[in-house]
């Protein structure tokens, strides 16, 4: 057997890693990164000359359940279709036995590199805007997402907000008491799919998603448990993360949303996305918000800064008109 | 080209996925304990040996002697009985069973008997001695602490990729892909540096289009994956620690 150098090996050990196209209309250009399930490669589709991100379970798989769960993830998305959720255009297995999915290529940049200094609280809010219209689409299509976070969202060159990373997603049953889901869609991922419900087949005890966003009840593995109230936990730990570094200290309500949505006991929280994205339209609006009591002088204040250029106008006038009654009477 | 032990699972004779010697060491059924210990000695005696060169520094006869006696033993003493998968690595845990045993050695002092009434593996130790030289490993260094773990981690996966291309070799050549193999070995296995031939060369060489070369290496890549990973499955006892070793030794996915 001939000797292998170190180089040998090296070159043997990307052999190994590199996923083989052969036989399939994608071109490998590069690797952009990876997900919970698999590595994200920059693709060529060589028929419709575009640019795809292609995500690939990279690792051996012999009982099949991650691929199985990668093609499920493909098979959720391809049931979401929302602006703000990466379309997938294809998906299936290549030559070397590895599963994939090919979807749209998103260039921009994730939630967690917002720049501190050119990011307004206003550009911030109007992005968790975009995130909570996604996440209660999905929650009316029946579908959790189970691991929001700043990394799993990503900004577009062009301002468009997109929830990515639905791999830990689960399937909400048909039990009655997901009403908290928000309404239902008519299109939305029947309980009883096989062919997604699996995704459901998560073992009581199993903890999927990620420390510090995820909700007690999730963090304690009570599977059976989970509704939309635990993505909005996740949502909540969203908020306060865009609260974060922010060159203005961002005002109590928004403090009291983030709050409210990540509330211990579930009961505390906002029903749905809708609920929580309802809020922060009123703070942007200013008008109250449901998590932030306010007394009478907190009224006055929050209606003074609503109106506040009707009221500098009005008081401008008034202190125009007082000078001029002064200057003509002298 | 000829096998370097007479050892071993390279032939195929064992189902390319799902088997695990490791398991199969602690069968009841003698010729699968047997198979599944021959396996793994053909994985394990050169990084084995090459530990006890570096590690112990033991001169090339010493470390002959002991590597004979050691992988006797492992056959004799079921030492693979006391492994336990959920608590270490295969490869951990007979560098710590190679650690007591030439230690114990060292005390006993007896070296006159070893190997005595054992029985005799046949290894080929000049090969292993000689890759240790082309490898130019300066004794000292790889064996302290910080390295010599890397060491002996790099020694595994050269033993286990040089079974890997044997068998793709093997392979090749009784599916009527020589050239497959040929091009292979030029472009990925051996050190050309500067020198090292493009596609455009390999193709003028062996009188094929470019894209041949291309397709011929994809093909041989391919083949290369599915064997080496079917030789760790081969090393590991659980699903999840062959996707763990996948990902440490050949890289596949990452973070």
């Amino acid at each position: 057997m001939n000797w292998l150098s170190d180089e040998a090996i090296s070159r043997l050990q990307a052999a190994s890693a590199l996923p083989d196209f052969a036989g399939t209309r994608y071109r490998l250009v590069e690797r952009v990164g990876s997900g919970g399930m698999g590595v994200v490669y920059l693709g060529e589709d060589t028929v419709l000359r575009r640019r795809v991100a292609l995500k690939i379970l990279d690792f051996p798989d012999a009982s099949g359940e991650l691929a199985a769960r990668l093609l499920r993830e493909a098979h959720i998305l391809a049931r979401l279709e929302h602006p703000g959720i990466v379309p997938v255009h294809d998906a299936g297995t290549l030559a070397d036995g590895r599963v994939f999915y090919a979807m749209k290529f998103v260039e921009g940049r994730r939630l967690d590199h917002l720049d501190a200094g050119k990011d307004t609280l206003f550009d911030r809010l109007r992005i968790f805007q975009r995130i909570c219209d996604t996440v209660a689409f999905a929650h009316a299509r029946g579908v959790l997402h189970r691991d929001l976070k700043p990394e799993n969202v990503m900004v577009g060159s062009f301002g468009e907000v997109l929830v990515m990373d639905w791999g830990v997603a689960k399937i909400l049953g048909s039990n009655p008491e997901n009403h908290s889901a928000g309404p239902r869609d008519e299109n939305a991922a029947p309980a009883g799919d096989p062919s997604l419900a699996a995704t459901l087949e998560t073992a009581h005890g199993a903890v999927l998603g990620t420390i510090g966003y995820m909700s007690p009840e999730q963090a304690r593995g009570e599977i059976e448990n989970l509704d939309a109230r635990s993505d909005v936990f996740s949502m909540g730990a969203i908020l306060q993360y865009l609260l974060m570094n922010l060159v203005v200290i961002p005002a109590r309500p928004l403090s009291a949303i983030a709050r409210k949505a990540m509330a211990t006991d579930r009961e505390g929280r906002y029903i749905s996305a809708i609920a929580m994205g309802q809020d922060i339209a009123c703070y942007l609006d200013g008008r109250p918000v449901s998590a932030y009591p306010e007394n009478t002088l907190r009224k006055i204040a929050r209606w003074a800064f609503r109106y506040r250029v009707a009221i500098v106008l009005v008081l401008t006038y008034l202190v125009v008109r007082a000078l001029l009654l002064l200057w003509f009477r002298r | 080209m000829a096998h370097d032990t007479e050892i071993g699972g390279i032939s195929g004779k064992f189902p390319a996925t799902q088997w695990s010697a490791v398991r199969a060491a602690r069968s009841h059924d003698p010729g699968e304990q047997r198979r599944a210990l021959e396996t793994i000695i053909a994985a394990y005696w050169k990084p084995i040996y090459k530990y006890i060169r570096i590690r112990w520094g033991k001169p090339v006869e010493d470390a002959k002697d002991l590597t004979q006696e050691f992988f006797a033993r492992l056959i004799e003493k079921e030492y693979l009985a006391d492994f336990d998968p959920s608590k270490a690595r295969l490869r951990t845990f007979l560098r710590v069973c190679a650690d007591h045993f030439v230690a114990n050695e060292a005390k006993a002092a007896n070296r006159l008997k070893r190997g005595g009434g054992a029985q005799h593996i046949s290894l080929d130790f000049p090969l292993a001695e000689s890759e240790l030289t082309r490898a130019n490993v300066s004794l000292t260094a790889a064996a302290s602490p910080q390295r010599i773990d890397d060491f002996l981690e790099t020694e595994f996966l050269r033993s286990l990729f040089g079974l890997a291309v044997e068998e793709l070799r093997m392979f090749c050549e009784s599916h009527g892909k020589k050239t497959h193999f040929r091009l292979f070995e030029l472009y990925d296995l051996e050190d050309g540096g500067p020198q090292r031939p493009s596609y455009a060369d390999l193709a003028a060489q062996f009188k094929v289009a470019v894209t041949d070369v291309t397709n011929y290496l994809a093909f041989a890549r391919r083949e290369f994956r599915r064997i080496a990973l079917s030789k760790l499955r081969e090393m590991t006892a659980s699903e999840e620690e062959f996707r763990r070793e996948a990902r440490a030794l050949l890289g596949v996915e990452s973070e």
